[in-house]
Protein backbone atom coordinates (compact mmCIF):
# COMPACT_ATOMS: atom_id res chain seq x y z
CA UNK A 1 0.00 0.00 0.00
CA UNK A 2 2.92 2.52 1.00
CA UNK A 3 4.36 1.29 -1.90
CA UNK A 4 1.61 2.59 -4.31
CA UNK A 5 1.49 5.86 -2.86
CA UNK A 6 4.98 6.36 -3.44
CA UNK A 7 3.93 5.52 -6.94
CA UNK A 8 1.30 7.53 -7.68
CA UNK A 9 3.69 10.23 -5.47
CA UNK A 10 6.09 9.72 -8.15
CA UNK A 11 3.76 10.38 -11.10
CA UNK A 12 2.32 13.49 -9.66
CA UNK A 13 5.74 14.73 -9.36
CA UNK A 14 5.32 14.22 -13.56
CA UNK A 15 2.59 15.60 -13.83
CA UNK A 16 4.33 18.76 -14.37
CA UNK A 17 6.86 17.65 -17.24
CA UNK A 18 3.53 16.04 -19.07
CA UNK A 19 1.49 19.85 -19.12
CA UNK A 20 4.61 21.03 -20.17
CA UNK A 21 5.26 19.17 -22.71
CA UNK A 22 1.18 18.23 -23.96
CA UNK A 23 1.31 22.77 -23.54
CA UNK A 24 4.25 22.57 -26.45
CA UNK A 25 2.09 20.83 -28.75
CA UNK A 26 -0.30 22.10 -28.21
CA UNK A 27 1.04 25.44 -29.32
CA UNK A 28 1.50 23.82 -32.10
CA UNK A 29 -1.16 22.70 -32.81
CA UNK A 30 -3.48 26.03 -31.84
CA UNK A 31 -1.34 27.59 -34.91
CA UNK A 32 -4.53 28.93 -36.97
CA UNK A 33 -5.09 26.56 -39.98
CA UNK A 34 -4.92 29.30 -42.69
CA UNK A 35 -7.94 26.96 -44.57
CA UNK A 36 -10.05 26.24 -41.68
CA UNK A 37 -10.19 22.18 -42.18
CA UNK A 38 -11.56 20.23 -39.63
CA UNK A 39 -9.54 17.56 -40.41
CA UNK A 40 -6.36 19.59 -40.14
CA UNK A 41 -5.62 18.10 -36.50
CA UNK A 42 -6.17 14.46 -37.30
CA UNK A 43 -4.44 14.23 -41.02
CA UNK A 44 -1.18 16.56 -38.66
CA UNK A 45 -1.32 14.00 -36.30
CA UNK A 46 -1.75 11.03 -38.67
CA UNK A 47 0.65 12.20 -41.71
CA UNK A 48 3.07 14.14 -40.34
CA UNK A 49 3.66 13.07 -36.33
CA UNK A 50 5.55 15.03 -33.81
CA UNK A 51 7.18 17.33 -36.16
CA UNK A 52 7.24 20.85 -35.92
CA UNK A 53 4.91 21.69 -38.49
CA UNK A 54 4.30 26.07 -39.81
CA UNK A 55 2.01 27.11 -42.31
CA UNK A 56 4.54 28.67 -45.27
CA UNK A 57 3.65 30.84 -48.04
CA UNK A 58 7.39 29.24 -49.59
CA UNK A 59 5.69 26.40 -50.22
CA UNK A 60 3.65 27.25 -54.06
CA UNK A 61 0.50 24.74 -54.17
CA UNK A 62 -1.00 25.97 -57.46
CA UNK A 63 -4.43 24.50 -58.31
CA UNK A 64 -8.13 25.44 -59.67
CA UNK A 65 -10.45 27.34 -57.15
CA UNK A 66 -13.39 25.10 -58.83
CA UNK A 67 -12.84 21.65 -59.75
CA UNK A 68 -14.03 21.61 -63.57
CA UNK A 69 -13.68 17.75 -64.04
CA UNK A 70 -13.55 16.31 -60.55
CA UNK A 71 -11.26 13.13 -61.87
CA UNK A 72 -8.65 15.36 -63.24
CA UNK A 73 -7.75 18.26 -61.38
CA UNK A 74 -4.54 19.92 -61.65
CA UNK A 75 -2.38 20.30 -58.87
CA UNK A 76 1.52 21.57 -59.00
CA UNK A 77 3.39 21.84 -55.62
CA UNK A 78 6.57 23.44 -55.76
CA UNK A 79 9.04 23.88 -52.54
CA UNK A 80 11.91 25.28 -54.57
CA UNK A 81 11.94 29.24 -52.32
CA UNK A 82 12.66 26.41 -49.04
CA UNK A 83 16.23 25.30 -50.42
CA UNK A 84 16.46 21.52 -49.35
CA UNK A 85 14.06 19.79 -48.98
CA UNK A 86 14.54 16.05 -48.06
CA UNK A 87 10.45 14.84 -48.54
CA UNK A 88 6.90 16.24 -49.53
CA UNK A 89 3.77 14.89 -49.18
CA UNK A 90 0.41 16.22 -50.78
CA UNK A 91 -2.97 14.94 -49.16
CA UNK A 92 -6.62 16.43 -49.61
CA UNK A 93 -7.82 15.91 -47.00
CA UNK A 94 -11.71 15.46 -47.24
CA UNK A 95 -11.23 12.98 -49.73
CA UNK A 96 -12.26 9.56 -48.79
CA UNK A 97 -8.04 8.37 -49.06
CA UNK A 98 -6.25 11.47 -47.90
CA UNK A 99 -2.74 10.65 -48.99
CA UNK A 100 -2.23 11.55 -52.90
CA UNK A 101 1.26 11.38 -53.11
CA UNK A 102 4.90 11.55 -51.71
CA UNK A 103 8.01 12.78 -52.91
CA UNK A 104 12.11 12.05 -52.03
CA UNK A 105 13.36 14.92 -54.22
CA UNK A 106 16.84 13.68 -54.12
CA UNK A 107 18.69 15.43 -56.66
CA UNK A 108 15.50 17.02 -58.23
CA UNK A 109 13.96 20.39 -57.36
CA UNK A 110 10.92 19.83 -54.76
CA UNK A 111 8.36 20.33 -57.16
CA UNK A 112 6.29 17.82 -58.68
CA UNK A 113 2.84 18.68 -61.22
CA UNK A 114 -0.10 16.26 -61.24
CA UNK A 115 -3.76 15.59 -61.64
CA UNK A 116 -5.83 14.45 -58.61
CA UNK A 117 -9.64 12.82 -58.32
CA UNK A 118 -11.44 14.61 -55.97
CA UNK A 119 -14.39 13.59 -53.97
CA UNK A 120 -16.20 16.81 -52.69
CA UNK A 121 -14.18 19.93 -51.84
CA UNK A 122 -11.34 19.45 -50.13
CA UNK A 123 -7.97 21.19 -48.82
CA UNK A 124 -4.99 20.18 -51.09
CA UNK A 125 -1.97 20.17 -48.92
CA UNK A 126 1.84 20.26 -49.47
CA UNK A 127 4.19 19.28 -46.41
CA UNK A 128 7.53 20.08 -47.09
CA UNK A 129 10.47 18.64 -44.61
CA UNK A 130 13.46 20.64 -44.15
CA UNK A 131 16.68 19.32 -42.97
CA UNK A 132 16.08 20.78 -39.51
CA UNK A 133 13.20 18.51 -39.01
CA UNK A 134 10.36 20.52 -39.54
CA UNK A 135 7.10 20.69 -41.93
CA UNK A 136 6.32 23.56 -43.64
CA UNK A 137 2.94 23.51 -44.78
CA UNK A 138 0.41 25.26 -47.45
CA UNK A 139 -2.62 24.35 -49.40
CA UNK A 140 -5.63 25.81 -51.19
CA UNK A 141 -9.25 24.43 -51.21
CA UNK A 142 -10.63 23.26 -54.40
CA UNK A 143 -14.15 23.59 -54.66
CA UNK A 144 -15.90 20.47 -56.43
CA UNK A 145 -19.21 19.00 -57.46
CA UNK A 146 -17.96 15.21 -56.39
CA UNK A 147 -18.24 11.80 -57.60
CA UNK A 148 -14.22 12.02 -58.71
CA UNK A 149 -12.90 8.41 -56.33
CA UNK A 150 -16.23 6.68 -56.84
CA UNK A 151 -16.98 6.96 -60.23
CA UNK A 152 -15.15 4.60 -61.90
CA UNK A 153 -12.33 5.57 -64.30
CA UNK A 154 -12.73 6.30 -67.49
CA UNK A 155 -9.48 3.80 -68.42
CA UNK A 156 -11.32 0.90 -66.76
CA UNK A 157 -14.22 1.50 -68.23
CA UNK A 158 -12.72 1.40 -71.88
CA UNK A 159 -12.21 -2.62 -72.16
CA UNK A 160 -8.99 -1.63 -74.11
CA UNK A 161 -7.01 -0.05 -71.44
CA UNK A 162 -4.93 -3.88 -70.31
CA UNK A 163 -3.69 -3.45 -73.74
CA UNK A 164 -2.08 -0.08 -73.32
CA UNK A 165 -1.43 -0.24 -69.79
CA UNK A 166 1.78 0.47 -68.73
CA UNK A 167 2.44 2.54 -71.85
CA UNK A 168 4.66 5.65 -71.51
CA UNK A 169 5.23 9.19 -73.39
CA UNK A 170 7.09 11.86 -72.53
CA UNK A 171 9.60 14.22 -73.10
CA UNK A 172 12.35 16.19 -71.82
CA UNK A 173 12.81 20.22 -71.85
CA UNK A 174 16.59 21.26 -70.89
CA UNK A 175 16.99 24.59 -69.00
CA UNK A 176 20.22 25.88 -68.11
CA UNK A 177 20.50 23.91 -64.97
CA UNK A 178 17.70 21.78 -65.02
CA UNK A 179 15.39 19.08 -67.15
CA UNK A 180 12.07 19.51 -67.15
CA UNK A 181 10.26 15.98 -67.07
CA UNK A 182 6.75 15.52 -68.64
CA UNK A 183 5.29 11.74 -69.11
CA UNK A 184 1.94 10.26 -69.26
CA UNK A 185 1.61 6.80 -67.66
CA UNK A 186 -1.66 4.82 -69.13
CA UNK A 187 -2.88 3.01 -66.06
CA UNK A 188 -6.32 2.62 -64.74
CA UNK A 189 -5.55 4.45 -61.01
CA UNK A 190 -8.72 2.70 -59.28
CA UNK A 191 -9.44 3.69 -56.11
CA UNK A 192 -11.18 0.71 -54.86
CA UNK A 193 -13.92 2.56 -53.54
CA UNK A 194 -16.24 1.60 -56.96
CA UNK A 195 -17.92 -1.32 -56.21
CA UNK A 196 -16.33 -4.37 -57.94
CA UNK A 197 -13.05 -2.30 -58.89
CA UNK A 198 -10.40 -2.82 -56.63
CA UNK A 199 -7.66 -0.60 -55.80
CA UNK A 200 -4.86 -1.09 -58.70
CA UNK A 201 -2.65 1.90 -58.76
CA UNK A 202 0.91 2.91 -59.65
CA UNK A 203 2.29 3.30 -56.27
CA UNK A 204 6.27 3.53 -56.62
CA UNK A 205 8.59 5.48 -59.43
CA UNK A 206 12.33 5.68 -59.76
CA UNK A 207 13.70 8.45 -61.83
CA UNK A 208 17.41 7.42 -63.18
CA UNK A 209 19.68 8.63 -64.97
CA UNK A 210 21.96 6.71 -67.47
CA UNK A 211 24.45 5.38 -64.92
CA UNK A 212 21.76 4.27 -62.62
CA UNK A 213 21.94 6.72 -60.20
CA UNK A 214 18.86 7.73 -58.76
CA UNK A 215 17.39 11.80 -59.57
CA UNK A 216 14.00 11.54 -57.69
CA UNK A 217 11.57 9.12 -56.24
CA UNK A 218 7.46 9.21 -56.36
CA UNK A 219 5.02 7.26 -54.37
CA UNK A 220 1.67 7.24 -55.83
CA UNK A 221 -1.66 6.95 -54.55
CA UNK A 222 -5.12 6.19 -55.15
CA UNK A 223 -6.08 9.37 -55.40
CA UNK A 224 -4.22 10.32 -58.39
CA UNK A 225 -5.73 10.73 -61.90
CA UNK A 226 -5.70 7.83 -64.34
CA UNK A 227 -3.31 7.91 -66.80
CA UNK A 228 -0.80 10.04 -64.36
CA UNK A 229 0.56 12.60 -66.27
CA UNK A 230 3.56 13.89 -64.34
CA UNK A 231 5.84 16.82 -64.47
CA UNK A 232 9.21 17.08 -62.57
CA UNK A 233 12.69 19.08 -62.52
CA UNK A 234 15.51 17.32 -62.24
CA UNK A 235 19.34 17.95 -62.73
CA UNK A 236 20.32 18.42 -66.28
CA UNK A 237 20.76 15.00 -67.98
CA UNK A 238 20.41 13.76 -71.63
CA UNK A 239 18.28 10.75 -70.55
CA UNK A 240 15.76 9.81 -67.91
CA UNK A 241 15.07 6.14 -66.85
CA UNK A 242 11.82 5.75 -65.23
CA UNK A 243 11.03 2.91 -63.27
CA UNK A 244 8.09 1.60 -61.14
CA UNK A 245 5.65 -0.57 -60.15
CA UNK A 246 1.80 -0.88 -59.38
CA UNK A 247 -0.16 -2.66 -56.13
CA UNK A 248 -0.14 -5.96 -58.20
CA UNK A 249 3.57 -5.59 -59.13
CA UNK A 250 3.47 -5.00 -62.71
CA UNK A 251 6.19 -3.27 -64.19
CA UNK A 252 6.67 0.26 -65.78
CA UNK A 253 10.06 1.46 -67.63
CA UNK A 254 10.63 3.54 -70.25
CA UNK A 255 13.84 5.62 -71.05
CA UNK A 256 12.98 9.48 -72.07
CA UNK A 257 15.57 10.49 -74.01
CA UNK A 258 15.85 14.44 -74.81
CA UNK A 259 14.91 15.64 -78.28
CA UNK A 260 11.91 14.62 -80.87
CA UNK A 261 11.09 11.78 -82.37
CA UNK A 262 13.00 11.45 -85.91
CA UNK A 263 9.60 11.48 -88.19
CA UNK A 264 8.51 14.78 -86.60
CA UNK A 265 11.48 16.71 -87.20
CA UNK B 1 -69.27 39.87 -62.92
CA UNK B 2 -68.15 43.77 -61.39
CA UNK B 3 -64.93 45.56 -62.56
CA UNK B 4 -64.46 44.75 -58.96
CA UNK B 5 -65.18 40.79 -58.97
CA UNK B 6 -62.98 40.99 -62.29
CA UNK B 7 -60.08 42.15 -61.19
CA UNK B 8 -59.67 40.66 -57.63
CA UNK B 9 -60.13 37.22 -59.47
CA UNK B 10 -57.06 38.38 -61.85
CA UNK B 11 -55.46 39.08 -58.70
CA UNK B 12 -56.22 35.90 -57.34
CA UNK B 13 -55.23 34.10 -60.27
CA UNK B 14 -51.77 36.04 -60.24
CA UNK B 15 -50.99 34.81 -57.09
CA UNK B 16 -51.74 31.38 -57.84
CA UNK B 17 -49.01 31.07 -60.49
CA UNK B 18 -46.25 33.49 -58.45
CA UNK B 19 -46.75 30.76 -55.50
CA UNK B 20 -46.28 27.94 -57.21
CA UNK B 21 -43.35 29.63 -58.64
CA UNK B 22 -42.16 30.11 -54.89
CA UNK B 23 -41.77 33.95 -55.43
CA UNK B 24 -39.24 33.64 -57.94
CA UNK B 25 -39.17 35.91 -60.93
CA UNK B 26 -36.58 35.52 -63.67
CA UNK B 27 -38.28 38.63 -65.04
CA UNK B 28 -38.35 37.51 -68.56
CA UNK B 29 -39.02 40.50 -71.29
CA UNK B 30 -39.25 39.35 -74.36
CA UNK B 31 -37.35 42.14 -76.50
CA UNK B 32 -38.50 42.60 -80.36
CA UNK B 33 -35.80 42.72 -82.27
CA UNK B 34 -37.54 42.25 -85.88
CA UNK B 35 -41.17 41.80 -87.03
CA UNK B 36 -42.65 39.66 -84.78
CA UNK B 37 -39.35 38.34 -83.46
CA UNK B 38 -38.30 38.30 -80.16
CA UNK B 39 -35.59 37.52 -77.94
CA UNK B 40 -35.54 37.31 -74.29
CA UNK B 41 -31.43 38.49 -72.90
CA UNK B 42 -29.70 36.46 -69.96
CA UNK B 43 -27.48 38.34 -68.39
CA UNK B 44 -23.63 38.07 -68.87
CA UNK B 45 -22.58 35.89 -65.61
CA UNK B 46 -21.89 32.34 -64.54
CA UNK B 47 -24.76 30.48 -63.27
CA UNK B 48 -25.77 31.60 -59.64
CA UNK B 49 -28.04 31.39 -57.36
CA UNK B 50 -29.41 35.25 -58.26
CA UNK B 51 -29.87 34.35 -61.56
CA UNK B 52 -31.12 31.08 -61.53
CA UNK B 53 -29.19 29.76 -64.78
CA UNK B 54 -30.91 33.27 -66.77
CA UNK B 55 -27.69 33.84 -68.32
CA UNK B 56 -28.96 32.53 -71.60
CA UNK B 57 -31.04 33.93 -74.90
CA UNK B 58 -34.02 32.47 -75.83
CA UNK B 59 -36.25 33.77 -78.33
CA UNK B 60 -39.34 32.82 -80.43
CA UNK B 61 -40.98 34.14 -83.83
CA UNK B 62 -44.96 34.92 -83.82
CA UNK B 63 -45.85 33.70 -87.09
CA UNK B 64 -48.96 33.50 -89.17
CA UNK B 65 -49.64 30.23 -87.80
CA UNK B 66 -48.57 30.09 -84.57
CA UNK B 67 -45.37 30.25 -82.71
CA UNK B 68 -41.79 29.22 -83.17
CA UNK B 69 -39.72 28.84 -79.65
CA UNK B 70 -35.88 28.65 -79.98
CA UNK B 71 -34.76 27.14 -76.70
CA UNK B 72 -36.37 26.85 -73.23
CA UNK B 73 -33.52 27.93 -70.66
CA UNK B 74 -32.01 26.90 -68.22
CA UNK B 75 -35.37 25.22 -65.39
CA UNK B 76 -38.78 24.33 -65.50
CA UNK B 77 -39.50 27.52 -63.91
CA UNK B 78 -37.65 29.50 -66.58
CA UNK B 79 -39.37 27.30 -69.64
CA UNK B 80 -43.37 28.35 -67.33
CA UNK B 81 -42.64 31.92 -67.36
CA UNK B 82 -40.82 32.06 -70.86
CA UNK B 83 -44.53 30.52 -72.06
CA UNK B 84 -46.32 33.25 -69.74
CA UNK B 85 -44.15 35.77 -71.43
CA UNK B 86 -44.86 34.45 -75.03
CA UNK B 87 -48.88 34.73 -74.01
CA UNK B 88 -48.65 37.83 -73.13
CA UNK B 89 -47.40 38.96 -76.54
CA UNK B 90 -49.82 36.78 -79.00
CA UNK B 91 -52.73 34.60 -78.30
CA UNK B 92 -51.32 32.18 -80.87
CA UNK B 93 -50.57 28.73 -80.05
CA UNK B 94 -47.20 27.12 -79.65
CA UNK B 95 -46.24 25.45 -82.96
CA UNK B 96 -42.83 24.24 -81.85
CA UNK B 97 -39.62 24.39 -79.71
CA UNK B 98 -36.05 24.14 -81.05
CA UNK B 99 -33.09 23.09 -78.61
CA UNK B 100 -30.38 24.29 -80.42
CA UNK B 101 -27.50 22.02 -78.48
CA UNK B 102 -27.83 19.63 -75.52
CA UNK B 103 -26.55 22.37 -73.24
CA UNK B 104 -28.48 22.54 -69.60
CA UNK B 105 -29.01 26.62 -70.17
CA UNK B 106 -30.88 26.02 -73.40
CA UNK B 107 -32.92 22.85 -72.54
CA UNK B 108 -34.15 22.69 -69.15
CA UNK B 109 -37.22 23.98 -69.79
CA UNK B 110 -38.67 22.02 -72.20
CA UNK B 111 -40.72 20.37 -69.09
CA UNK B 112 -43.17 23.42 -70.01
CA UNK B 113 -43.51 22.46 -73.55
CA UNK B 114 -44.06 18.88 -72.96
CA UNK B 115 -47.06 18.77 -75.27
CA UNK B 116 -45.25 20.68 -77.94
CA UNK B 117 -43.32 19.04 -80.60
CA UNK B 118 -39.79 19.74 -79.71
CA UNK B 119 -37.37 19.40 -81.99
CA UNK B 120 -33.44 19.17 -81.93
CA UNK B 121 -30.71 17.62 -84.21
CA UNK B 122 -30.21 13.79 -83.76
CA UNK B 123 -26.93 14.36 -82.07
CA UNK B 124 -28.46 16.87 -79.21
CA UNK B 125 -30.90 14.45 -78.88
CA UNK B 126 -28.35 11.58 -77.81
CA UNK B 127 -26.30 14.15 -75.74
CA UNK B 128 -29.08 15.08 -73.94
CA UNK B 129 -29.85 11.09 -73.62
CA UNK B 130 -26.69 10.20 -71.76
CA UNK B 131 -25.80 13.45 -70.16
CA UNK B 132 -29.32 15.44 -69.06
CA UNK B 133 -30.15 14.13 -66.00
CA UNK B 134 -26.29 15.54 -64.89
CA UNK B 135 -26.76 18.59 -65.90
CA UNK B 136 -29.45 18.64 -64.12
CA UNK B 137 -28.05 17.81 -61.06
CA UNK B 138 -24.95 19.79 -61.87
CA UNK B 139 -27.21 22.90 -62.27
CA UNK B 140 -28.93 22.34 -58.86
CA UNK B 141 -25.72 22.54 -57.24
CA UNK B 142 -24.83 26.08 -59.37
CA UNK B 143 -28.80 27.42 -59.13
CA UNK B 144 -30.25 26.54 -56.17
CA UNK B 145 -33.65 26.61 -56.03
CA UNK B 146 -34.60 27.78 -58.99
CA UNK B 147 -33.94 24.48 -60.53
CA UNK B 148 -36.71 22.56 -57.94
CA UNK B 149 -38.66 20.43 -60.05
CA UNK B 150 -36.94 20.67 -63.10
CA UNK B 151 -36.24 16.92 -65.11
CA UNK B 152 -34.92 16.06 -68.41
CA UNK B 153 -37.53 16.27 -71.14
CA UNK B 154 -35.94 14.95 -74.61
CA UNK B 155 -37.00 16.85 -77.59
CA UNK B 156 -39.28 14.47 -79.87
CA UNK B 157 -38.70 15.30 -83.75
CA UNK B 158 -35.12 15.02 -85.22
CA UNK B 159 -34.67 18.18 -87.28
CA UNK B 160 -33.34 17.48 -90.54
CA UNK B 161 -30.97 20.42 -91.48
CA UNK B 162 -32.19 22.76 -94.92
CA UNK B 163 -35.44 24.91 -95.60
CA UNK B 164 -38.92 25.12 -93.62
CA UNK B 165 -41.67 27.27 -93.88
CA UNK B 166 -43.89 28.20 -91.02
CA UNK B 167 -46.71 30.54 -90.93
CA UNK B 168 -45.43 32.56 -93.68
CA UNK B 169 -41.23 32.60 -92.33
CA UNK B 170 -38.80 31.04 -94.64
CA UNK B 171 -36.41 28.84 -91.82
CA UNK B 172 -33.09 27.85 -92.62
CA UNK B 173 -32.49 24.76 -89.94
CA UNK B 174 -28.49 24.77 -90.50
CA UNK B 175 -26.40 22.26 -88.71
CA UNK B 176 -23.02 22.99 -87.38
CA UNK B 177 -20.50 21.75 -85.17
CA UNK B 178 -17.84 22.90 -82.43
CA UNK B 179 -19.19 24.26 -79.90
CA UNK B 180 -20.72 21.02 -79.39
CA UNK B 181 -21.28 18.07 -81.35
CA UNK B 182 -24.33 19.07 -83.01
CA UNK B 183 -24.96 22.71 -83.06
CA UNK B 184 -28.41 24.07 -84.63
CA UNK B 185 -28.90 27.63 -86.21
CA UNK B 186 -31.70 29.27 -87.20
CA UNK B 187 -31.68 31.48 -90.03
CA UNK B 188 -34.98 32.93 -90.77
CA UNK B 189 -34.83 34.40 -93.88
CA UNK B 190 -37.77 36.59 -93.91
CA UNK B 191 -36.49 38.90 -91.12
CA UNK B 192 -32.72 38.21 -91.79
CA UNK B 193 -32.51 37.50 -87.92
CA UNK B 194 -29.69 34.51 -87.48
CA UNK B 195 -30.42 32.89 -83.90
CA UNK B 196 -26.65 31.32 -83.55
CA UNK B 197 -27.00 29.72 -80.28
CA UNK B 198 -24.03 29.34 -78.87
CA UNK B 199 -21.36 29.11 -82.04
CA UNK B 200 -21.32 32.61 -81.49
CA UNK B 201 -20.60 34.50 -78.05
CA UNK B 202 -21.14 38.22 -78.00
CA UNK B 203 -18.98 40.13 -75.09
CA UNK B 204 -19.08 37.04 -73.20
CA UNK B 205 -16.25 34.33 -73.05
CA UNK B 206 -17.08 31.10 -75.04
CA UNK B 207 -17.61 28.03 -72.82
CA UNK B 208 -15.37 24.71 -74.30
CA UNK B 209 -16.88 21.88 -72.03
CA UNK B 210 -17.70 19.82 -75.34
CA UNK B 211 -16.49 22.41 -77.94
CA UNK B 212 -14.30 21.20 -80.95
CA UNK B 213 -12.31 24.26 -81.11
CA UNK B 214 -10.77 23.84 -84.80
CA UNK B 215 -14.11 22.16 -85.95
CA UNK B 216 -15.48 25.18 -84.04
CA UNK B 217 -13.12 27.60 -86.05
CA UNK B 218 -14.17 26.44 -89.41
CA UNK B 219 -17.98 26.31 -89.17
CA UNK B 220 -17.34 30.24 -87.96
CA UNK B 221 -16.18 30.66 -91.52
CA UNK B 222 -19.05 29.75 -92.61
CA UNK B 223 -21.51 31.69 -90.47
CA UNK B 224 -20.00 34.97 -91.65
CA UNK B 225 -21.08 33.86 -95.12
CA UNK B 226 -24.78 33.95 -94.29
CA UNK B 227 -26.93 36.20 -95.29
CA UNK B 228 -28.08 37.69 -92.14
CA UNK B 229 -29.06 41.55 -90.80
CA UNK B 230 -29.33 40.89 -87.11
CA UNK B 231 -27.61 38.14 -85.04
CA UNK B 232 -28.82 36.75 -81.99
CA UNK B 233 -25.94 35.29 -80.00
CA UNK B 234 -26.23 32.68 -77.24
CA UNK B 235 -25.08 34.66 -74.90
CA UNK B 236 -24.93 38.16 -75.07
CA UNK B 237 -26.58 41.02 -76.92
CA UNK B 238 -27.97 40.86 -80.37
CA UNK B 239 -25.98 42.72 -83.24
CA UNK B 240 -25.65 43.76 -86.67
CA UNK B 241 -23.15 42.70 -88.40
CA UNK B 242 -19.83 40.24 -88.30
CA UNK B 243 -18.33 41.48 -84.84
CA UNK B 244 -19.76 38.89 -82.62
CA UNK B 245 -18.67 36.19 -84.82
CA UNK B 246 -15.40 37.43 -84.99
CA UNK B 247 -14.95 37.86 -80.97
CA UNK B 248 -15.76 34.31 -81.09
CA UNK B 249 -13.40 33.34 -83.62
CA UNK B 250 -10.49 35.77 -82.06
CA UNK B 251 -11.24 34.06 -78.47
CA UNK B 252 -10.76 30.66 -79.55
CA UNK B 253 -7.77 31.40 -81.77
CA UNK B 254 -6.16 32.62 -78.85
CA UNK B 255 -7.03 30.19 -76.36
CA UNK B 256 -5.24 27.15 -78.90
CA UNK B 257 -2.59 29.74 -79.39
CA UNK B 258 -2.06 30.23 -75.86
CA UNK B 259 -2.41 26.46 -74.59
CA UNK B 260 -0.12 24.80 -77.52
CA UNK B 261 2.26 27.61 -76.93
CA UNK B 262 2.18 26.38 -72.94
CA UNK B 263 2.15 22.85 -73.92
CA UNK B 264 5.05 23.52 -76.20
CA UNK B 265 7.04 25.12 -73.31
CA UNK B 266 6.42 22.28 -70.73
CA UNK B 267 4.33 23.67 -68.92
CA UNK B 268 2.26 21.70 -66.06
CA UNK B 269 -1.92 22.13 -66.34
CA UNK B 270 -1.45 23.71 -63.18
CA UNK B 271 1.08 26.37 -64.45
CA UNK B 272 -1.39 27.80 -67.20
CA UNK B 273 -4.20 28.27 -64.84
CA UNK B 274 -3.45 31.87 -64.19
CA UNK B 275 -2.60 33.29 -68.07
CA UNK B 276 -1.46 36.61 -69.80
CA UNK B 277 -3.93 37.40 -71.91
CA UNK B 278 -4.43 40.62 -74.22
CA UNK B 279 -6.89 43.04 -72.88
CA UNK B 280 -9.47 42.58 -75.62
CA UNK B 281 -9.85 38.97 -73.98
CA UNK B 282 -9.43 38.91 -70.63
CA UNK B 283 -12.15 42.21 -71.03
CA UNK B 284 -14.43 39.19 -71.74
CA UNK B 285 -17.46 38.76 -68.70
CA UNK B 286 -16.31 35.55 -66.91
CA UNK B 287 -12.86 34.97 -68.55
CA UNK B 288 -11.32 33.92 -65.38
CA UNK B 289 -13.85 31.25 -64.82
CA UNK B 290 -14.35 30.41 -68.55
CA UNK B 291 -10.58 30.05 -69.11
CA UNK B 292 -9.87 28.02 -66.26
CA UNK B 293 -12.87 25.65 -66.91
CA UNK B 294 -11.60 25.50 -70.87
CA UNK B 295 -7.92 24.43 -69.38
CA UNK B 296 -9.93 21.39 -67.98
CA UNK B 297 -11.43 20.92 -71.30
CA UNK B 298 -8.96 21.25 -73.95
CA UNK B 299 -5.39 20.96 -72.19
CA UNK B 300 -5.32 17.24 -71.70
CA UNK B 301 -5.42 16.33 -75.31
CA UNK B 302 -2.89 18.96 -76.48
CA UNK B 303 -0.41 18.35 -73.97
CA UNK B 304 -0.79 14.34 -75.00
CA UNK B 305 -0.27 15.15 -78.76
CA UNK B 306 3.22 17.33 -77.28
CA UNK B 307 4.11 14.51 -75.17
CA UNK B 308 3.47 11.85 -77.47
CA UNK B 309 6.30 13.61 -79.86
CA UNK B 310 8.84 12.93 -77.09
CA UNK B 311 11.40 9.94 -77.45
CA UNK B 312 10.78 7.15 -75.66
CA UNK B 313 12.61 3.93 -75.48
CA UNK B 314 10.87 1.03 -73.70
CA UNK B 315 13.47 -0.87 -72.00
Amino acid sequence: MKARVARSFHLLLLLPVFCCTTNKIHAEQDQVDPLKSPMWQDMRRNLLGDSPVIFDDRVRVLAPGNAEDSMNVPVLVDASALGEVSRLLVFAELNPIHKVLEMEPLQANPLVGFRIKVQQATPVRAAALTPDGTWHVAGRIVEAAGGGCTVPSLGSGDSDWASRMGEVVGRLWPNNDATRLRLRIMHPMDTGLVPGIPAFHIDRLDFLDATGEPLSRLFLYEPVAENPVITLDLPRRDSVTVVGTDNNGNPIEAKIVAGLQEAER
Amino acid sequence: MTLAQGFSSILIALAIVTSAWGGKDYGLKPVEIAPNTYVLLGVNEHFNFRNGGNIVNTGFIVTQAGVVVIDSGPSRLYGEQLRAAIGKVTDKPILKLFNTHLHPDHVLGNQAFEEVPIAALAGTIEGMRQQGESFNDAMYRLAGAWMAGTRVVLPTETVQPGSLEIGGHHLQLIEMKGHSHADLMILDQTTGVLFAADMVFHGRTPTTPHADPNHWLQALQRVAKLDFKLLVPGHGSVIEGPQAIEQTRDYLQWLIAHLTRAAEEGMSMAEVLQPDAPPEISALAVFHQEYQRSVSHLYPAIEAKVLSRGRVVRE
